[in-house]
């Protein structure tokens, strides 16, 4: 039996291993200088980058972070605070269906939201979609690292007078920054690889913008429409594409491990 | 509640910290700062009512033209203007409970190797390398698919599955092998909602108490008959509430199906041929979608989308929360 399921563990880890190593036999060899700093080049011309997109992805994760680490932090302040109330348990429930919320519904929504009443597709409408995606996860993190703060050195700081709000702010949330931090670049690292919800609100652009008003490309989005395409020189883009994406999101998620490892005594995190 | 109550300063005692107003006790901070904070708060559930109430009125152009007929007409005729999702729900429910039937046993059994035969060293780093799987993004996982994946599916597996096994003889494996079809998809979508069903299920497995475990073992139980019999039985619940949360993750996929599901209106029993889900319609479409109509009826789908995973999810959550996991109210 241990066999059995020491296999399935064995078979549960090939797709990582798989995708790593395809993504890095088919994206290394394109990622190069020119690949961050270059303008996509006409189809059929070699050469080209991905510059557009990358920047497009930082001003749509800016927009993102903006929306959804205040309402993120405040709420998860107020659900470890508020532990038991009735509001807290309804709030820490819809919390966590808002999480399980299709990305395409999102896009959905801010379609319906920001780019029909004004009748064009813009950069805001993505970060905004992508900011209500962020909200639950950086809720949840918040909430988690809030509660590992020692009851005692709250009520060291009450004692000493300090008002209950500069506790909260000054001490509480203090000491479980770095844990918030990393939960919160782990949330960015998420949602900057989100394709559906810009498909209709970013909507993607070939050419250079950084107005929020304005079509905006990014780095999902454009893999998507090279992997589609059917030029090898655009499926070769989006590999060396794909493989920036994965290595920032992998980076992120492992550094984010090494954070936190440390705060939960438990095995299997 | 563990805060410590402070009684209100009497007049002349002593006084409020520095740069503190005090309102009958309590701060002028303090008072904000709550506000802030349960307005922060409350602002989740409004964001839920809102997000339903904008996808509903996008939807709702078509809902009122189609009505209930919507969800059972096979026609998506954008010239005449007919629309009818169900080959999309049809598609959504098959990979979905596809990709479950691959990805629960597995999952179970990483689960379970971590959770009971793993040797202390190797539980960490493994768990993590199986949550990984849920950190690639979507679209990365459907690029690999379309280079890959495909191609293994169109010149290895489907053959195998075809003819060695015979199984091209019945209605599900029947068909020209594509390589883009309804099993495609359902693979791609077991690989990506595996680590969800993984997690929780470690977690409910280990938050099952000793004394169930010694139990057993104490009758005579032999380690696997205590997992089987003693330990699984007990997460039961919580275990079922993982699946369904992988369910509910499944169907709203929509980059790495759209990629792989080749993307056809059509209700068919073959796993190899090409089909369509809710959120892959809305991916592919909606670029071309020139009428108001054909654009709300793509909304529609994505209503349909968000009132099925609601539920679900919500399902799932509750099931997870009722077993004596880390107690969370």
């Amino acid at each position: 039996m241990v066999g059995l399921m020491g296999f399935a563990a064995l078979l549960a880890t090939l797709p990582l291993i798989f995708v790593l190593i395809h993504l890095i036999r088919q994206g290394a060899s394109s990622i190069d200088l020119a690949f961050f700093t270059r303008m996509p080049r006409p189809v059929g011309e070699a050469g080209g980058g991905m510059a557009n997109a990358i920047t497009g992805t930082l001003i749509l994760v800016s927009i993102a972070a903006s929306i959804g680490l205040p309402v993120g932090i405040g709420a998860g302040l107020y659900l470890a605070e508020q532990r038991g109330a009735r509001l807290a348990t309804t709030v820490r429930f819809l919390s966590d269906v808002l999480n399980g919320m299709p990305s395409i519904v999102m896009g959905i929504f801010a379609w319906h939201f920001l780019v029909r009443p004004v009748g064009h597709f813009s950069a805001l409408a993505g970060g905004v979609a992508l900011g209500a995606m962020m909200i639950p996860l950086v809720t949840r993190a918040t909430e988690e690292m809030v509660r590992t703060v020692p009851t005692a050195l709250r009520e060291a700081a009450l004692a000493l007078g300090y008002p209950r709000w500069r506790t909260s702010v000054a001490i509480v949330l203090r000491t479980a920054l770095p844990g918030i931090v990393t939960a919160a670049l782990v949330a960015v690292a998420r949602i900057a690889g989100e394709t559906a919800p810009l498909l209709f609100t970013a909507f993607g652009n070939q050419f250079w913008s950084v107005s929020l008003s304005q079509p905006i490309a990014s780095l999902p989005h454009t893999i998507y429409t090279y992997a589609k395409s059917p030029y090898d020189d655009w499926h070769r883009l989006a590999w060396a594409g794909a493989l920036v994406l994965i290595a920032l999101v992998l980076v992120i998620s492992i550094l984010a491990r090494f954070v936190t490892r440390s705060r939960h005594g438990g095995v299997g995190d | 509640m563990t805060e410590v109550a402070l009684p209100a300063p009497e007049p002349g005692e002593s006084s409020p910290p520095e740069g503190a107003a005090t309102l009958g006790g309590r701060s002028a901070g303090d008072i904000v700062y709550r506000t802030l904070t349960t307005a922060f708060a409350v602002a989740i559930p409004v964001l839920l009512g809102f997000i339903t109430f904008e996808v509903v009125a996008a939807a709702w152009p078509a809902l009122r033209v189609f009505g209930f007929g919507f969800l059972t007409s096979s026609v998506w005729d954008p010239v005449r203007n007919q629309f009818g999702a169900a080959p999309m729900i049809y598609g959504t429910i098959v990979s979905s409970i596809l990709a479950l039937v691959l990805a629960a046993p597995l999952a179970l059994g990483v689960a379970i190797f971590l959770s009971e035969f793993c040797p202390r060293w190797l539980r960490r780093p493994l768990a993590f390398f199986v949550d990984l799987l849920a950190a690639i993004p979507s679209v990365v996982y459907g690029l690999w698919g379309i280079f890959f994946l495909l191609p293994l599916l169109r010149e290895k597996v489907m053959p195998f599955l075809a003819t060695t096994l015979g199984l091209g003889n019945t209605p599900f494996f029947s068909g020209p092998a594509y390589g883009n079809s309804m099993l495609a998809a359902a693979v791609i979508l077991a690989i990506m909602i595996l680590p969800y069903i993984s997690a929780v299920a470690r977690e409910v497995l280990m938050a099952v108490p000793r004394s169930q475990r010694e139990a057993a073992l104490a009758m005579g139980a032999t380690k696997w008959e205590m997992i089987r019999d003693a330990v699984v039985p007990y997460a039961r619940t919580g275990i079922l509430g993982g699946v369904i949360l992988g369910l509910g993750r499944a169907l709203g996929e929509t980059m790495a199906v759209t990629m792989l599901i080749g993307n056809r209106h059509e209700i068919s029993a073959s796993l190899f041929a090409p089909g369509y889900t809710l959120a892959s319609v809305i991916a592919n479409e909606f670029a071309e979608a020139t009428t108001v109509l054909h654009t709300a009826a793509l909304m529609a789908c994505g209503a349909v989308l968000l009132v099925v995973t609601l539920v679900v999810n919500a399902i799932a959550r509750w099931l997870v929360w009722s077993v004596g996991r880390e107690p969370r109210s």
